[in-house]
């Protein structure tokens, strides 16, 4: 069952091969089983799953089941859970316990869905590997030597490994992405805006979105159509209609015009993720599709401007971790400043603070102009060239990543981190719709074709996804990890 | 001795009588049990977002209107960043760069009469914080959120005003409007209305301003007058005695009537302000606006201006008259139902407004109604009562002793007398009772008969008990003492 679509899940349910506490029972086992080595769930919700499950089953034989009804997903640790432990990675929320859902998370339990746990992430998203998290690293289940990816290395992991058909992530510089792209599954990050903020705690606000992470196109587009949509409780949300977004597969893409950024081809991408992305588009030619090179000039000022925006708008959305009402305190504070001091030195991990510092620099009176206000002038630019290239071209294609997953423990200096979404980091200052679907591997670790598309283009930008999974088998690759025990 | 120049802006935060917060739905009462009213987003909990109350916007507007600004078409909220246990989120939403009301102008009435402009900077919205109390907690401070996102204007004025009572009088203009507009109660014991005062002395004549203190949360027209009155005074003597004023925020004491330090400017806040990401800028389209502008009521200015030129009051009858909502639509009443503004003015300002001020209450706690007091005025215009009579009937009014002016008077025999038999009748009898006077009055000059005469008329009066009509009393007196 654990190597199954959500799709093959849904049919396998409504035939009645097996009922949703089975298959649930099923995973919880795997997880059981594989977890521990792999670190991918926080919190494992099995009691919740099952009572959930149950219901699932009675909702399909009184005949009222929707088509999601029953499918198990993971939700990474960022989304607010009612009564449920919502940590964000960090010790600052190790006993915080949400007294509501996040928006996407009351759509999915509306859709019947039984959700099996909170998954692994960098702390507050904040990372590129998943290291980053107070309640340690995942494995990347093709090698466990490797990262998984991050901020969303739990839930990329939690879908590779089986261990879960879909799950839920975020991506604030490529966080879904990046992720999906090492662990060699289907993610997209959407337009800023097509799915609510609500209840998913805040990294960087203006960036932030939240999508899905499976094991194919057609699953995501499933899951999109779940949670997308206006949200009243969220004004960055945009009134728009949410199409069937299945429905959307299928068209040919004939005449269909790819670019290339020549910048997301240049120094420093692995010359295996090169070969493996141009091979992916030499497949979208022999489908009809037409490919030419294009620019986007202000691509190497993207992680500047975004080492500005995202600190800055972090180091407000954390001051509320102040150990006052909820999280994390220190003991025995002796005066205010201590407790404040003491509860934030003692609740945040390295790279937290690092941003925090970052961003509370940048908005200092004296810095503001130089670092915020300019790189809100590069936002603009770097969106601009991607408005320009979506003149000549229907989508954009280049590697997620500049290098296969890498070690654990690799990557020491932050700088050399930040480099990791070199390719991603772009879209997210953009706000546009982008995806990474699996298009290789280096030895055991896989590797991802992104592609980018202009605003709300997801229908697009999934069936370009599905036309290649229709056309190829890497998404359905599995790594090696535990099938004899599991 | 040098003359001095007291130079003074305020920052005015006048709460908004919005049913909800500014960015939840959390409701605004006050006075709820700690905590209570206070949501997910109130509490700055993990992931919740703001989401701007309408009605908020369409208040900020009015106000914008009412003060003749202009109104941006595009305004900003941004996040004012610094940590305090009542601030849950660690910032508070506020406009820094783009208010969403513009310059404008507000005119004030002076003791004597005399108008003055006072130009206003801008005015923004922002959420308030939270409540720290000291009280009660051993050790620990206690926070109330219940207030945390209650809707907040902030009105800030040029430095425009040159007294103590300059500020009164802007602050008690800033009132009028606010309460006018029905945008906020202006209940400033429940905090509805604070003011913040940048006070600065400077030589008279000269141009430059001198360096400013703030004085923090003055929370009635009382106390704003005496802390700039003795701020002013405070800068003055440091000055004369070779010091300098620093550029600092100080408190006013009420008890001790002094204001005290609270931080210089060295130790100040980097606020750290950037547009806030969780909200879009608010964009107002001119149909928005000028829906709005047909909705405004007539204003304390126009009001003014209509009592004056329609109505033919004195300029002071029409600023008193005109000065809140309660009193101009209480004076309104009295004139609908009596018909005449000259005699509805003279007792609301006079026998009303005297009673109100014995017992401090406000014209909205007034025991008798606008409707009462009309009818009242009624009966003394077409003579039905004499003028002292009327004050009974006010007294009795007031004190809850009958439903209406005519029922008073016929309870208590007050209906004036205007039979000249019957008074004649008072007369003969005051006369016979009062010889020794009416020889006196009979060997006095007769310039200083007129004088004289009064006597005779209280007594008269006296015996009517106030209901024979005065005119005529002294019309007949004079006549039978003439001829005596």
């Amino acid at each position: 069952m654990h190597d199954k679509t959500l799709t093959e899940l849904a049919a396998a349910l409504t035939a009645g091969e097996f009922s949703s506490r089975e298959l649930t029972q099923s995973l919880l086992g795997r997880i059981d089983a594989l977890d521990g080595e792999l670190n991918s769930f926080i919190t494992i919700t099995a009691e919740q799953a099952l009572a959930d499950a149950d219901r699932a089953d009675q909702a399909r034989a009184k005949g009222e089941a929707g088509p999601l009804t029953g499918l198990p997903l993971a939700l990474k640790d960022i989304f607010c859970t009612e009564g449920v432990k919502t940590t964000c990675g960090s010790r600052m929320l190790d006993n915080f316990i949400s007294p509501y859902d996040a928006t996407v998370v009351e759509k999915l339990k509306h859709a019947g869905t039984v959700c099996l746990g909170k998954t692994n992430m960098d702390e507050f998203a904040m990372g590129s590997s998943n290291e980053n998290s107070f309640y340690g690293p995942v494995k990347n289940p093709w090698d466990l030597t490797a990262v998984p990816g991050g901020s969303s290395g739990g839930s990329a992991a939690a879908v590779a490994a089986g261990l879960v058909p879909a799950a839920l992530g975020t991506d604030t510089g490529g966080s879904i992405r990046q992720p999906a792209s090492f662990c060699g599954i289907t993610g997209l990050k959407p337009t800023y805006g097509r799915v609510s903020r609500y209840g998913i705690i805040a990294y960087a606000s203006s960036l932030d979105q939240a999508g899905p992470m499976a094991r194919t196109a057609e699953d995501c587009a499933w899951l999109l159509g779940a949670i997308a949509g206006h949200d009243l409780r969220d004004s960055t949300s945009v009134a728009r209609g949410v199409p069937d977004y299945r429905e959307e597969l299928g068209a040919s893409l004939s005449g269909l015009k790819i670019g290339l950024p020549k910048e997301y081809f240049g120094d420093g991408l692995d010359p295996n993720v090169e070969a493996a992305v141009r091979e992916a588009v030499r497949v979208y030619e022999s489908l009809g599709a037409t490919v030419r090179e294009v620019s986007l000039p202000h691509t190497h000022h993207a992680i500047p401007a975004y080492y500005v925006i995202a600190p800055a708008e972090a180091s407000s959305n954390l001051s509320r971790y102040d150990g006052v009402r909820f999280g994390h305190r220190c003991d025995n504070p002796k005066d205010l400043i201590d407790l404040y001091e003491r509860t934030r030195a003692e609740g945040f991990g390295e790279e937290v603070k690092r941003r925090i510092l970052i961003g509370t620099h940048t908005l200092s009176e004296g810095f503001f102009d130089a670092y915020y206000k300019k790189a809100q002038q590069v936002r603009r630019l770097i969106r601009q060239d991607f408005l320009d290239a979506f003149e000549d071209v229907d989508v954009l294609m280049g590697p997620a990543s500049p290098t296969p997953a890498f070690d654990l423990g690799a990557k020491k200096d932050p700088v050399s981190m930040y480099l990791q979404d070199i390719y991603t980091i772009a879209i997210n200052l953009a706000g546009i719709p982008g995806i990474s679907i699996p298009a290789g591997l280096a030895g055991s670790r896989p590797i991802g074709l992104q592609i980018l598309g202009p605003y709300f283009a997801e229908p697009q930008l999934l069936n370009i996804a599905h036309q290649f999974q229709q056309a190829t088998d890497w998404h359905r690759q599995r790594p090696a990890l535990g099938e004899e025990n599991a | 001795m040098m003359e001095w120049e007291t130079v003074i802006g305020l920052e005015v935060h006048v709460q908004l009588a919005t049913r909800s917060k500014i960015f939840s739905g959390a409701s605004t009462a006050f006075g709820a049990e700690p905590n209570s009213q206070a949501c997910a987003v109130d509490l700055g909990l993990p992931g919740v977002l703001p989401v701007l109350n309408e009605s908020a916007v369409a208040m900020a507007v009015k106000f914008g209107l009412g003060i003749n600004a202009e109104i941006p078409e595009v305004s900003i909220f941004d996040r004012k960043n610094y940590f305090y246990p009542d601030l849950p989120k660690g910032y508070q939403t506020s406009q820094m760069h783009h208010p969403i009301v513009g310059p404008g102008e507000v005119e004030i009435t002076l003791e004597d009469g005399s108008t003055k402009r006072i130009r206003i900077h801008h005015a923004h919205l922002e959420e308030d914080a939270g409540k720290s109390l000291h009280e009660d907690f051993q050790g620990m401070t206690g926070i109330d959120l219940n207030r945390a996102g209650t809707p907040l204007l902030e009105i800030v004025s040029e430095p425009d005003m040159r007294s103590a009572k300059e500020a009164v009088a802007y602050l008690k203009a800033i009132h009028a409007i606010v309460t006018y507009l029905g945008i906020s109660d202006g209940n400033m014991a429940e905090g509805s209305m604070r003011c913040d005062a940048n006070v600065s002395v400077r030589p008279k004549g000269q141009e430059e301003f001198g360096t400013r203190a703030e004085i923090k949360n003055v929370n009635s027209f009382r106390f704003v007058e005496r802390a700039i009155a003795f701020e002013a005074e405070r800068q003055i003597e440091l000055i004369e005695d070779g010091g300098k004023v620093v550029q600092e925020t100080r408190l006013f004491d009420p008890d001790r009537d002094e204001t005290r330090s609270m931080r210089t400017k060295e130790h100040a806040n980097d606020y750290r302000y950037f547009p806030c990401p969780d909200l879009l800028p608010v964009v107002l389209d001119q149909a928005y606006v000028d829906h709005l502008r047909s909705s405004l009521p007539e204003l304390p200015a126009e009001k003014r201006a209509r009592f004056q030129d329609e109505l033919g009051l004195s300029a002071y009858d029409a600023g008193v008259l005109s000065s809140s909502r309660a009193m101009a639509e209480y004076f309104e009443a009295v004139k609908e139902v009596c018909g005449d503004a000259k005699q509805a003015a003279n007792w609301v300002q006079g026998e009303l407004s005297g009673a109100l001020n014995r017992e401090n209450l406000g014209i909205d706690q007034s025991p008798v109604t606008a409707t009462q007091l009309g009818e009242l005025v009624a009966r003394v215009m077409d003579d039905t009562v004499s003028g002292k009579a009327a004050k009974q009937v006010f007294a009795a009014l007031w004190n809850g002793e009958g439903d209406s002016a005519d029922a008073i008077i016929d309870a208590r025999g007050l209906k004036q007398v205007t039979d000249s038999g019957a008074i004649e009748a008072m007369i003969d009898q005051v006369i016979a009772d009062s010889p020794v006077q009416v020889a006196q009055y009979r060997d006095a000059d007769p310039e200083k008969r007129g004088k004289m005469i009064g006597y005779f008329v209280g007594q008269v009066m006296k015996a009517s008990r106030g209901t024979a009509n005065p005119q005529q009393v002294n019309a007949l007196l004079k006549d039978k003492l003439d001829n005596l």
